[in-house]
């Protein structure tokens, strides 16, 4: 490691605005964070955070509670906007710009950058307008049957298809938890986002449910930047091709994930893995 | 590592358990009581007041009426110009036909008292309505006065003293003739519903004060509920949280307090005085009840905005929705249904308002329905409140009915926003 604390990675990623993915390929990166802090109020909840995330590759955030991934995922879709007491400094860029640009208009970069929550939260509308209404409020479908060609190859994408095809008027909130949460990728990748935030999507379902989840992540992966927060493992390892693991508002480590876990640098790494905290 | 010691295991059955146990029974058993004891006083003096407004009222929603045939005589009345004709007359007529051996005119005024001072008028609209009728004789059916109805409700007794009574005997002789020739009859008083105020008892009805408080209702409603959620999201969505915005919402909280009397003087001196508006108009009356209105609502709007679960409005700021979208596709239509309750609570409140109204002189004497905002009229409890005070006995009874009328109005008013919260509530 350099003086700066880079890895030689590192280096090699800000010379050439690349990641090495674990197959070896030179990805370009899609979201550069770096010197990231986050305040909330007199309380510092991330201490300079520096990643590149890859395009088209699942990056996952791993780490014991409260270490701020979750924090550190909002700051790409500036979520923590919404809360008044929270401050964020640093630079966190998207394909080379700034996202906290004056210029940037907010509402279009969430389009650009989407996020399926914790906890599955369909609108108590009709499935449907779950899906049509985020296309519909930033107009990119031209006419109805634009908007429901959309609204079905959205729920195609998210493998939802098959089930609710005979029944999208009826209300969201009346699938299982499953099925809401697939409606709930289905709206997010209904607006065409280039990035797919989710934090801790499965830590709600049930096993079987999670692991149609993970299938339809590593199906999105194909045409989406995912960054995925999870507090289990098992998960990371199972999904993502790059980890980054926090602790107490630090990065610890991140690299490809494969080495990770089995070759960590890190003692706390290598700790929080083999179960010894978190 | 520590030893722990093992417990004795509790002894559920000796004598001081049992104690304990009875004790805590006996504990469960008052806090049951005064539940019941509360309730029970409360509905207790709910019924008080209902059977006691029954008790006095009920007579008021029967009205006594004499049957009598009219002669309309060619000589009383001309067909060219039937208005201009001499009804009065042919009342007389009437009453002279039924009672051959009255003559004289203070007799046969002391007789035609027992029927309704406006006899005379129904009679002439009858002839209008149908013409054909003058030569031949018309049948009508007139309320009795104000002093016989309540001597046909038994409540004049005819065992006070002549000199004690509006009512003379030889009056009762004749009213009690009509009734064994059986013209006398108690229908359902449908003019207390839609007959306006009026000087004698048995012609007055509730129809000017429905009116009117409906107008006064609607421009309440109008004011106070589009002002009140405006308000209210931007107090709750957009206001900045620092010490100026806690001070509006302590006043607001402070206004709901007021008493309403001081709203009345509010309005009285700035829309009566200043603006100019016209005395005793519904449109007064409904701007000072939407000002007693205006902290409710918006009470209550920031209350159903507070219970929108936040994941729904991050779920559509997450999707890119800006913050006016958010709150107009999501938030609001998900906390209207407590808005609407709370809304037609607040209005319920505002139609049983009388000090404010009073003073802005919605307590006006009109003999027939407002046709509009602006014209002078009264509402219902406002109307009440002149009744109670009128000498006539017959508005002993009105009075109590009118109150009647305005509690079904208030509690068809509470069921419907029961009924639509049960309808519209939403599980997450």
């Amino acid at each position: 490691m350099n003086e700066a604390g880079m890895t030689a990675a590192g280096v090699e990623a800000a010379r050439s605005g690349t990641v090495r993915t674990p197959d070896g390929e030179l990805s370009k990166v899609k979201i550069a964070a770096s010197g990231v802090r986050v305040y909330y109020g007199e309380k510092q909840a991330l201490f300079d955070v520096s990643i590149d995330i890859p395009e088209r590759a699942v990056t996952a955030f791993i780490g014991p509670s409260g270490c701020g991934k979750s924090t550190f995922l909002r700051c790409f879709n500036r979520m923590n906007d919404t809360i008044d007491i929270a401050r964020v400094t640093g630079k966190i860029e998207l394909d080379g710009r700034d996202i906290h640009d004056p210029d940037i208009d907010v509402v279009e970069l969430r389009a650009r950058v989407g996020m399926v929550f914790q906890k599955p939260n369909p609108f108590p509308k009709s499935i449907y307008e779950n899906v049509a209404y985020g296309p519909r409020i930033h107009g990119i479908a031209r006419s109805k049957p634009d908007l429901e060609e959309i609204v079905m190859r959205s729920l195609q994408r998210a493998g939802l298809v098959d089930e609710v095809k005979d029944r999208l008027a009826e209300p969201g909130t009346g699938l299982s938890g499953g099925q809401q949460q697939r409606l709930c990728i289905a709206r997010a990748i209904a607006v065409n986002p280039e990035v797919i935030l989710m934090d801790e999507p499965c830590s709600a379902l049930d096993p079987i449910a999670t692991a149609r989840i993970e299938e339809l992540i590593d199906e999105l992966r194909e045409n989406y930047t995912i960054v995925i927060v999870t507090h289990s493992m098992q998960q990371a390892a199972r999904v993502s091709q790059r980890t980054a693991m926090f602790h107490i508002g630090h990065l610890v480590e991140e690299g490809p994930t494969d080495m990770m876990f089995t070759n960590p640098r890190e003692k706390r790494t290598q700790d929080y893995i083999t179960g010894r905290f978190g | 590592m520590s030893v722990s010691t093992i417990q004795a295991s509790v002894e559920w059955t000796t004598k001081a358990t049992a104690a304990h146990r009875r004790r805590r029974h006996a504990a469960d058993r008052r806090l049951r009581l005064y539940g019941i004891a509360a309730i029970s006083l409360a509905i207790g003096l709910l019924a008080i007041l209902i059977i006691s407004l029954i008790g006095t009222g009920h007579k008021a929603f029967v009205q006594t009426m004499v049957r009598v045939d009219f002669p309309i005589s060619s000589e009383r009345v001309q067909p060219e110009n039937i208005a201009a004709g001499n009804f009065r007359g042919v009342v007389s007529d009437a009453l002279s036909a039924m009672f051959p051996e009255v003559v004289g005119p203070p007799e046969l005024r002391s007789l035609g008292q027992i029927l309704t001072n406006n006899t005379q008028f129904m009679v002439r609209d009858a002839v209008i309505a149908d013409p054909s009728v003058i030569g031949g004789s018309v049948t009508l059916r007139v309320p009795a006065s104000d002093p016989f109805d309540q001597l046909n409700k038994g409540v004049v007794s005819r065992d006070i003293p002549e000199s004690q009574r509006r009512v003379s005997d030889q009056q009762i002789g004749w009213f009690d003739r009509l009734v064994s020739e059986g013209r006398v009859s108690t229908p359902f008083n449908w003019g207390l519903f839609f007959n306006a105020d009026s000087r004698f008892p048995e012609l007055a009805g509730l129809a000017g004060a429905i009116v009117g408080s409906f107008y006064a209702l609607l421009v309440c409603f109008l004011i106070s509920f589009p002002v009140g959620i405006a308000a209210a999201v931007y107090l709750e969505e957009f206001a900045p949280k620092n010490r100026f915005t806690d001070l509006i919402e302590v006043n607001i909280n402070n206004l709901a307090a007021v008493p309403s009397v001081v709203f009345g003087l509010l309005g009285l001196a700035v829309f009566l005085g200043w603006f100019g508006l016209p005395r005793s108009a519904p449109l007064v009356g409904g701007m000072v009840l939407a000002l007693m209105t205006l902290p409710t609502i918006i009470i209550v709007t920031r209350a159903a905005l507070k219970a929108v679960p936040p994941s729904i409005r991050e779920a559509a700021l997450g999707m890119g929705a800006s913050h006016h979208q958010m709150i107009a596709h999501h938030v609001l239509p998900l906390a209207l249904p407590g808005i609407l309750t709370g809304t037609i609570i607040g209005l319920a409140q505002a139609l049983g308002e009388t000090a404010p109204l009073l003073l802005v002189g919605m307590n006006a004497f009109i003999t027939s329905p407002p046709g509009g905002v602006m014209e002078a009229s009264t509402a219902l409890p406002t109307q009440v409140f002149i009744w109670a005070d009128s000498p006539e006995r017959g508005f002993v009874a009105r009075t109590s009915a009118g109150i009647l009328v305005l509690l079904g109005f208030l509690m068809v008013m509470n069921a419907v926003a029961i009924f639509l919260r049960q309808r519209l509530e939403r599980t997450w």
